[in-house]
């Protein structure tokens, strides 16, 4: 298949879904069908992206045949549709999760055809090599997630989704304007031409500050330290559905364009913007996950979470040496999963017992014992413990920082852990151990019923947690393959000159 | 909030709007002009419709549900960019044909009216489902 379509089917297959479904916007059965069908056709064409870079080397493909730099060109390589395919495995996860958890209401509402165009939005910001074209992608995303998170109308759905937008629209207006800055600098706003023609600049401080503008308003949108504080406040509140999605995709965009930014066009004084990225590295993961500990709402406590994970994916970053950054694109592929895993699990411990209250749950080991093995491992995978994903990650991390000897932030990643697992096992203790409060004399009174029995529903929300709880132990056990794929997407962003001459070509 | 006079005005204003939104789109071509800004006048008809009659008869005259010209609108725009595909070149190139009708000239044809009239859709649609919907609050 010619590499242009390649690279346009993850953005054109989303968009073709979402007018679909619009088309059928009286049928909820149709459009539940057809939004199924559209994340699984993204996956398979995700995986068809990611093969053939794997074996031909970055892809690019010039939107409407404007040559680059002058046209938006969008460049797949191995970063980019990695990414992709992650988005098109947590999309195809939760579209199915999806059908069994979202109410009827909403889907009436246009939730399918929403939740395409933020896939969309989505795969567009990963596969774009044009700064500004990414902002606009950011913003179809801001768009649809914020449709998301309000769909319903609930009370504290419509207080969180304003705290959400308006905190991303400040990052948008400093992101605008840092594009205005550079574009005033460099005269072009491709990356790979950005790339180039940074190299070599007269005042390379006036770059770093852009630069730096740049790595505020992206760390907004990956809710890095200080400025997490929308995340936890907004990403509660919607279906557990949506809180999976926007949770699994949307702070590693933020991740995934500071992890661009900063390996191919702001390389001038990495020494200074790279040691601000560690600093901010270690207070992430350190805040992010003593918030966690504090809380009593399974959501809140996974939300908070996000953001300590957020941590060990910039340390990489930071570090800027293959291992180190293997490691940490290893933590969003490995984030990705389980994370969006851990609040599918909430969401069936949810149907079970009605709350998300760690008071309120108990006894669903008891009762549920094979919810309580999913989330077990899932639980275990984010605390990094082997033979889970999360050890894996955390062992190719520790190892890059320690081949580098930057032992500070082995420390702090390894005490971060340690918190990870406590509060996980918090959870353990208080939702899955402890009796239920609902129980008299340790029996559950009769009348309230333990399980609602395999109905197509159950059915449609465990296959994915199944999937993702088994991808969450492949990818500990058979670790060689992923490593290595994800040593090779870090060397290829440590040399941006192959990404700017898959771009700009020969040419001077 | 009936109007006899703001009715009779809106009933030939509505006209000559919607033919000056098709006239800026078609302009948009090589001009400024495009169908953003022709969508954009062809909703402010609409919505003048709207404010001296009422919403019932506005989506009575409309014919067609909002959400639904969305999405002919999204189709259009994004199914124009697919006829490159077919021919090995990148996504969105458009493609142009010189047609010449007799006793009227060479008309410069293009995949690209076919993205112009997706946007003007999705304009109109998206503009009005906000203004009916809020006016029917």
């Amino acid at each position: 298949m010619s590499h242009d379509v390649l690279v346009a089917l993850p953005i054109v297959i989303p968009l073709a879904t979402a007018v679909i479904t619009l088309f059928s916007y009286d049928s909820r059965a149709h459009q539940r069908i057809i939004s199924t069908i559209g994340s699984g056709a993204l996956l398979v064409a995700a995986i068809a992206l990611l093969w053939t870079v794997n074996q031909d080397g970055i892809l690019v493909s010039e939107m409407g045949d404007w040559p680059a730099p002058f046209g938006i060109a969008f460049v797949a390589d191995l970063l980019s549709s990695l990414m992709v395919l992650m988005t098109g495995l947590t999309a195809l996860t939760v579209s199915i999760y999806a059908l069994g958890s979202m109410d009827p209401r909403r889907e009436s509402f246009g939730f399918y055809p929403v939740f395409q165009i933020l896939l969309m939005g989505i795969t567009g910001s990963f596969l774009t090599g044009d700064v500004f074209n990414l902002f606009v992608w950011f913003e179809i995303m801001l768009i649809a997630s914020f449709v998301l998170i309000a769909l319903g109308g609930e009370r504290p759905q419509l207080e969180g989704s304003i705290k959400y937008v308006a905190l991303n629209l400040v990052s948008s207006m400093i992101l605008l304007s840092a594009i205005g800055l550079l574009y005033g600098m460099a005269g072009t706003l491709n990356m790979g031409d950005l790339g180039l023609k940074l190299q070599d600049v007269d005042q390379p401080w006036l770059v770093t500050t852009v630069g730096t503008l740049f790595l505020v308003s992206f760390g907004i949108k990956a809710a890095v330290f200080p400025m997490f504080f929308w995340l936890p406040a907004s990403y509660h509140t919607p279906p557990i559905a949506v809180t999976a999605i926007i949770a699994a995709l949307l702070s590693k965009v933020g991740v995934y364009a500071l992890i661009r930014a900063f390996t191919l066009i702001f390389t001038q004084e990495t020494g200074y913007t790279h040691q601000i990225i560690l600093v901010i590295a270690g207070l992430t993961m350190v805040t992010g996950v003593l918030g966690a500990v504090a809380q009593t709402e399974v959501r809140r406590l996974l939300s908070f979470h996000i953001i300590s994970q957020i941590g060990y994916m910039l340390v990489g970053l930071a570090l800027l040496s293959p291992l180190a950054l293997a490691g940490s694109l290893f933590y969003v592929i490995h984030n990705m999963v389980t994370k969006t895993n851990l609040f599918l699990i909430s969401g069936v411990a949810n149907r079970l017992q009605g709350t998300y209250e760690l008071k309120k749950l108990g006894s669903l080991y008891r009762y549920h014992p094979y919810v309580s093995v999913l989330f077990f491992v899932s639980a275990l995978a984010l605390a990094g413990m082997p033979p889970f994903s999360g050890f894996m990650a955390k062992l190719t991390l520790v190892r890059g920082s320690l081949e580098i000897e930057h032992y500070v932030i082995v420390a702090v990643a390894l005490l971060t852990s340690m918190l990870t697992l406590f509060s996980m096992a918090k959870i353990w203790t208080e939702g899955y151990w402890t009796p239920s409060p609902a129980e008299v004399d340790g029996e559950l009174p009769p009348g309230v019923e333990k399980f609602p029995g395999w109905t197509r529903q159950m059915v449609a929300l465990f296959i994915p947690i199944i999937v993702l709880a088994s991808l969450s132990v492949g990818m500990g056990i058979l670790a060689q393959p992923v490593i290595s794929l994800l040593v090779d997407t870090a060397e290829q962003l440590l040399d941006p000159g192959l990404y700017i001459e898959a771009v700009i070509g020969d040419e001077p | 909030m009936t109007s006899l006079i703001l009715q009779t005005a809106a009933r030939s204003l509505v006209a000559v709007l919607l033919l000056f939104s098709i006239f800026l789109l078609l302009r948009g071509h090589d001009e400024p002009g495009g169908g953003f800004i022709g969508g954009l006048v062809a909703a402010a008809a609409f919505t003048l419709y709207a404010i001296s009659f009422d919403v019932p008869s506005t989506r009575r005259v409309l014919g067609i549900r909002p959400q639904m010209m969305i999405a002919i609108g999204l189709l259009l725009a994004g199914g124009s960019g697919v006829f490159a595909l077919l021919t090995q070149d990148p996504y969105l190139t458009h493609l142009w044909y010189d047609l010449d009708i007799p006793g009227f000239g060479e008309v410069h044809l293009g995949t690209f009216l076919l993205f112009d009239i997706g946007v003007f859709l999705v304009v109109i649609g998206t503009t009005l489902l906000v203004v009916l919907t809020l006016s029917e609050e």
